[in-house]
């Protein structure tokens, strides 16, 4: 089974060290080898950090075509690669990058698609892959159905790259297709949003969440962080819906926090939230469905509409500091 | 440009959901269904294009009847026609799968863009319209957040989310397909006018062989991947408190654990 690790810039993602580990423990239920895949252009460093596993090989494959990540050239050298040597499953840290490639992968290559799995099992022949769905409300046991090999991507903080096994893997290079023309042109890069602001020191943070119901609500939540001396953060859907600025993200795909306090106020608790927060000490879950993900990871919780929780946490922490 | 839209309908995001009887998915009965979030932006984005360019959008979705309304929407929006791929064959596919049977019924047609929001609500696989991409042979991107059309309309300048606070912008060969992100736009509002126009378009409802598919060859038959159940997560550490009471009640006590138990506030 093989491990595709990704990189940027001369970095490995974190997700690949949480992959390497992943694919360990996979291979070690299957009774089969692991092998990490390592694509790009130049890639000194990142092989010899990379070969610092416990893997029967480190494949590597160099090329001007791969200098760049674009779908086309990724997809056309591990669909050949994958061809000549059938590994029954390939993993990937499940990021923005390997969730634009991996389903023409899984088309090019025949195989069985599982996107953002949280855990599998290995039961006799089978491996059964648990993912979220439905906002993470719920979780789906997902099976491949025939022989064909399974592409899964992993989500991140899922599995823990600490558990990751050193060694030393021999290193082989591989050759990859002549390029074809590319499949899009790169123009440039830009900073989203301009000036961060950094959420990753705050002590207390007050997180919202859909259930806030829009940008003319905030007062009340504006309150509470002063007088508990917080910074507001926010879940992905308050953003897209531009009732905060990008900066104030927390999640998978914003940023990482740790507070002292963490309240997630009409927050569900989706995965991709919660890995931007499990740190936190103390977790207070304000939400009106009982049933709210986000209750079983927090401290303290409160069922009930944050529009009247929120005036009322305002007076009790007035109320007795006067 | 014609530019074709796939929409997903799905629970809404609000809704109480019930596991089903068998396990394997949850309780349709009663559940309130809405158009994806980040389709209902692809197909702003779409119709905000074909008013630039004198061109039109035509709507598809796959789903069983209820899926009609979402269509029904769609051309109140501004879409000229939808299709329908509500026979029996075509559900219960993985995203692939879906993909696949989608691009049959695109490639019927004669388009320049394709245009989808980039992940469900519900199975969230993030990989339908991809699949459709693979199946044309057309390129596609992403988690895309801004699109342009360059002049000589040959071509998209497309700004792509990228990890760590960094897009990417890309130029891509049209046709192409485009999987946009929820708030990119400002999705417009049915007009009555919109509504009442709705019910005279054209909604077609092509059957697998009516698309050269073989019925045995698309929907759950064609998956190779299947959910064996669904289940709520499992409770993960001690346990959470709950504090019962009214709001000004429960609020009151805890302010008191936060202080004196938890002691994380002053």
């Amino acid at each position: 089974m093989w491990i595709v690790l990704q990189h940027r810039d001369g970095q490995f993602h974190r997700g690949s060290w949480e992959a390497i580990a992943a694919g360990q423990k996979l291979a070690r239920e299957l009774g089969s080898a692991a092998e990490a895949i390592l694509l790009g252009e130049n890639l000194g460093a990142l092989v010899s950090e990379a070969a610092g596993s416990a893997l029967a090989a480190l494949r590597v494959a160099e090329s001007h075509a791969l200098a760049v990540y674009t779908p086309g050239a990724y997809v056309s050298a591990l669909a050949s690669a994958i061809a000549s040597a059938a590994p029954r499953v390939v993993l990937f840290p499940h990021t923005y990058q390997s969730t634009e490639y991996v389903p023409r992968l899984a088309q090019a290559t025949g195989a069985a698609l599982v996107t953002e799995a949280i855990a599998f099992s290995v039961e006799g022949p089978e491996i059964e892959w648990r993912r979220p769905v439905l906002g993470g409300k719920l979780h789906a046991r997902v099976r491949a159905r025939g022989q064909a090999p399974v592409l899964a991507t992993l989500q991140s903080g899922a599995f823990s790259a600490e558990e990751r096994e050193a060694g030393r893997a021999p290193v082989e290079s591989f050759a990859v297709p002549g390029s074809t023309a590319p499949d899009r042109e790169i123009l440039g890069t830009e900073q989203a949003g301009g000036e961060m602001v950094d959420l990753s020191q705050a002590e207390v943070v007050v997180a919202v969440g859909r259930g806030v119901g829009g940008s003319d609500k905030f007062g009340p939540i504006e309150e509470l962080a002063r007088l508990l001396h917080a910074e507001i953060g926010a879940s992905r859907p308050v953003i897209d819906s531009g009732w905060l600025p990008r900066d104030r993200q927390i999640g998978s795909s914003g940023q990482t926090v740790a507070p002292r306090l963490y309240l997630a106020l009409g927050i569900s608790g989706a995965i991709q939230h919660l890995v931007g927060m499990k740190g936190s000490s103390c977790v207070v879950a304000v939400n009106k469905d009982p049933s709210a993900p986000i209750f079983k990871i927090a401290h303290y919780g409160i069922v009930g509409d944050l529009h009247e929780v929120v005036p009322a946490l305002v007076q009790a922490l007035r109320g007795e500091a006067s | 440009m014609r530019i074709a839209v796939c929409l997903k309908q799905v629970p809404d995001t609000e809704a109480r959901l019930r596991v089903a009887r068998d396990g394997r998915w949850i309780d349709e009965e009663d559940l309130p269904f809405v158009i994806n979030e980040s389709d209902e932006y692809a197909l702003e984005e779409a119709l905000k294009l074909a008013e630039k360019t004198a061109g039109e959008v035509v709507a598809f979705s796959l789903g069983p009847p209820r899926v009609r309304e979402a269509l029904r929407k769609a051309l109140a929006l501004g879409a000229a026609s939808a299709v329908h791929l509500s026979d029996p064959a075509f559900q219960g596919g993985d995203a692939l799968a879906t993909g696949a049977a989608l691009a049959a019924a695109i490639r019927r047609e004669s388009f320049d863009l394709v245009l989808a929001g980039s992940q469900s609500d519900d199975l969230g696989a993030a990989a339908t319209a991809t699949a459709v991409a693979g199946e044309l042979g057309w390129p596609h991107a992403w988690l895309v957040m801004g699109v342009e059309l360059e002049e000589g309309r040959r071509s998209l300048r497309l700004v792509r989310e990228m990890e760590s606070g960094i897009n990417e912008i890309l130029r891509v060969a049209l046709p192409a397909v485009v999987e946009v992100q929820a708030g990119i736009n400002h999705p417009r509002y049915a007009s009555l006018k919109g509504i009442m126009a709705a019910k005279k378009k054209p909604v077609a409802e092509p059957s697998p062989a009516d698309l050269g598919l073989d019925p045995a060859a698309v929907g759950a038959a064609a998956s190779r991947t299947e959910i064996v159940g669904v289940e709520l997560p499992e409770r993960a550490g001690a346990g959470v408190q709950l504090l019962a009471g009214d709001a000004p009640s429960a609020a009151v006590l805890l302010v008191e654990k936060l202080r004196k138990e938890a002691r994380v506030i002053a």
